[in-house]
């Protein structure tokens, strides 16, 4: 009996081994499967003649790109190419993100307004914008709004702000610290700063666009503080908008800003849809390296890796933002 | 367990092992001539075929939902060589930046979508395509304005330019610009609808792309007169079907299905006389040469993977080279383009097929 007793209980009735089997089991399959996944890709590729090879990012790229804010020409390299595209998504992101904070915040407040026409305006905006695709609101921003703009002397003209066809331009310090504003050149406007058509229309549809869902979001963390917020701020002597700015608003926050964090991540990809209206943004930049090299997967694997980390980053701020605006609890 | 600690790491290598053999195994293949892209279409009974669909005289979608154009009958003459009928094509249209990843993942068995054949396109370390008979000779051309008072590619220095992306002539345009020192603004679309929007709405100052693409899309503009091509040819654009590498007796087998067009007009064989030439040829044992290019005697088709009577099924239903020409973009179509360098070699042009022996 005493020996019985000393003997471990046999290996199917181990507690200890029993889970651990079983997850062993599961890993052993999902190295499996990964493997014949790697493995099919490899072979294909090699059968193909395609492994990857990632030495064509030094060749020149030899096309030209129209707008940079990284100077780029024909004969530098692919890599400079993709960086120069991934600075304009960034220019048009970050933009963006600004742009459609402020039409967010607005109309979101002002689906609050006392007043009927300003509510249902913001209503209407909300309803209209959000149901509509975004490519084709790009494409009408574009061909039917910017590329409609008159030409040269007949440019929209306001004091030191230019609009035409050709694009906005914008006064500014010219080489030599020198203010000047724009002027009209052989017919061909001239100014310090100057925004394409293209990138008005991405900035402006994105704007647009994504400022309808942020004003729902607001609306929302607005509607979320409880009445008597609003009645206590008002039995302290406190006015509509100091009620809103220092009692609504913080409290709001909290829950406005998990929400924004989606909001600013679809913007960043909704960038890529820069092609319809001719913005060379990654995604252009990457499209036509694919065609020159006919490396499709080393081309995918870098818009990949580039649009995750734009959006873990985004995640990584907001997150942090979200630490300062909840309650702090002692 | 220190035992099968040791042991399943080596367990899990085994089996990754075993089934890559496994799999290797199924992937091997058959000696002889054996095509699987053939039998695919074979037994699909359908010939699927990659084109631009929006290019008057090359592909367009007419208002009947027929396809049409150069690279349209390309198509019906090679499906009428392998499956004996012309209308056994499926299309798909494809934007330039489609065009080779659809050839390359098999969506399309054949790429005749006024595609330039270059070296990186060919190379195996390149697009790793397999490129036909070029058929159709084209140059890069610039449209403009007819009133804008360019008169030359130096007077588009500092001007946007319209240009469709993934092309080669977005490369040609940066080269030739590189050369003149010029800077210009690219404005890259991905179709060619937006290319041409953007141009008819004044964005750019001028458009370009091949010679025979600008002529044809300037018959669907408003007022094509308004529009000038300019004089400087800035590359040579050998506009080529194309397969894939992975499949080399399909290759061969549309290469000599678009020979014979070339080498029937250099015969004197057309969609009308072709079945009163076979007769003769069936009737006349010493006529060899005909005999056997339309198939009488050898075995041309079988050593291709074809129908021995491929080139009398091609010809029957869309004509020899010089009638698909004149019908889609020569006398006979809207564009009106003269012949020049797609003339038979016999009378100074470039169209020559090697002999059918």
């Amino acid at each position: 009996m005493a020996s019985r007793l000393g003997k471990s209980p046999p290996w199917w009735q181990n507690r200890r081994l029993l889970p651990w089997l079983v997850q062993a089991s599961v890993g052993l399959v999902l190295v499996l499967v990964i493997a014949f996944l790697l493995g099919n890709l490899v072979r294909n590729l090699s059968a193909a003649g395609l492994l990857l090879s990632w030495r064509w990012l030094g060749q020149p790229a030899s096309f030209d790109i129209a707008e940079t804010l990284l100077p780029f020409n024909a004969s530098q390299p692919y890599w400079r190419g993709l960086l120069a595209g991934l600075v304009n998504t960034l220019r048009v992101v970050g933009l963006g993100f600004v742009g459609a904070t402020l039409v967010g915040t607005l109309v979101g407040s002002a689906s609050f307004s006392g007043n009927g026409l300003v509510k249902r305006l913001a209503r209407i905006y909300v309803e209209l914008i959000r149901n509509i695709p975004l490519l084709l609101q790009l494409v009408f921003w574009y061909f039917v709004v910017f590329l409609a703009l008159p030409n040269g002397a007949a440019a929209i003209q306001l004091p030191g702000i230019v609009l035409a066809k050709s694009g906005l331009f914008l006064p500014g310090f010219e080489a030599g610290f020198q203010w000047s504003g724009p002027t009209l050149v052989d017919g061909v406007w001239q100014a310090p700063l100057r925004f394409t058509p293209e990138f008005g229309a991405l900035l402006t549809g994105l704007v647009v666009y994504t400022g309808a869902f942020i004003a729902e979001v607001v609306r929302g963390g607005i509607a979320a503080v409880p009445k008597g917020q609003w009645e206590a701020a008002t039995s302290l002597g406190l006015g509509p908008l100091p009620s809103l700015r220092r009692i609504i608003i913080p409290q709001a926050l909290r829950v406005i800003v998990p929400g924004l964090n989606t909001q600013y991540i679809s913007l960043a990809k909704n960038s890529s849809l820069a092609v319809a209206c001719g913005y060379t943004d990654l995604y252009s930049v990457a499209e036509t390296s694919l065609n020159q090299t006919g490396r499709a997967i080393e081309v995918i694997v870098i818009l990949l890796a580039a649009y995750l980390a734009i959006d873990l980053v985004i995640s990584l701020l907001m997150n942090g933002l979200n630490r300062l605006v909840q309650i702090k609890e002692r | 367990m220190p035992f099968l600690r040791t042991l399943l790491p080596k367990l899990s290598f085994a089996s990754t092992l075993a089934l890559a053999l496994l799999l290797a195994s199924c992937a091997s293949e058959g000696g002889g001539l054996q095509s699987q892209k053939i039998d695919l279409i074979k037994n699909r009974g359908k010939l699927i075929c990659g084109v631009d669909g929006k290019l008057p005289g090359f592909s367009f979608l007419g208002s009947d939902g027929a396809y049409s154009g150069l690279d349209v009958d390309v198509c019906k003459a090679v499906a009428a060589s392998l499956l004996g009928d012309s209308g056994k094509v499926d299309y798909r249209d494809l934007n330039s930046s489609e065009r080779f990843a659809a050839l390359a993942s098999g969506e399309v068995d054949l790429l005749s979508r006024n595609t330039t054949e270059t070296l990186t396109r060919d190379a195996a370390g390149g697009n790793g395509l397999s490129f036909a008979p070029t058929t159709f000779y084209d140059g890069q051309g610039v449209m403009v304005a007819a009133g804008s008072g360019v008169k030359s590619l130096k007077d588009l220095a500092g001007k946007p330019i319209c240009v469709e992306s993934g092309t080669t002539t977005e490369l040609n345009l940066a080269d030739r610009m590189r050369e003149l020192k010029a800077t210009y603004t690219p404005l890259k679309f991905q179709t060619g609808d937006q290319t041409y929007a953007a141009y008819l709405q004044g964005r750019c100052l001028a458009v370009t792309s091949d010679r025979s693409q600008l002529a044809a899309k300037r018959t669907s503009f408003p007022d094509p007169s308004a529009h000038l091509l300019l004089g400087e040819v800035l590359s040579k654009e050998p506009l080529t079907p194309a397969t894939t590498n992975a499949d080399p007796v399909w290759s061969d087998a549309v290469r000599w299905s678009v020979y014979a067009l070339m080498q029937a007009e250099e015969l004197g064989i057309t969609k009308a006389n072709v079945a009163a030439k076979l007769a003769q040829a069936q009737a006349n044992p010493n006529q060899a040469d005909l005999r056997r290019f339309l198939g009488v005697e050898g075995d041309f088709g079988k050593t291709l993977g074809l129908p021995a009577d491929f080139v009398v099924k091609a010809i029957a239903a869309v004509g020899n080279y010089g009638e698909i020409f004149d019908r889609n973009v020569g006398p006979g179509s809207k564009l009106k383009l003269d012949r020049g360098l797609n003339r038979q070699w016999s009378q100074g042009g470039l169209i020559y097929s090697p002999p059918f022996r």
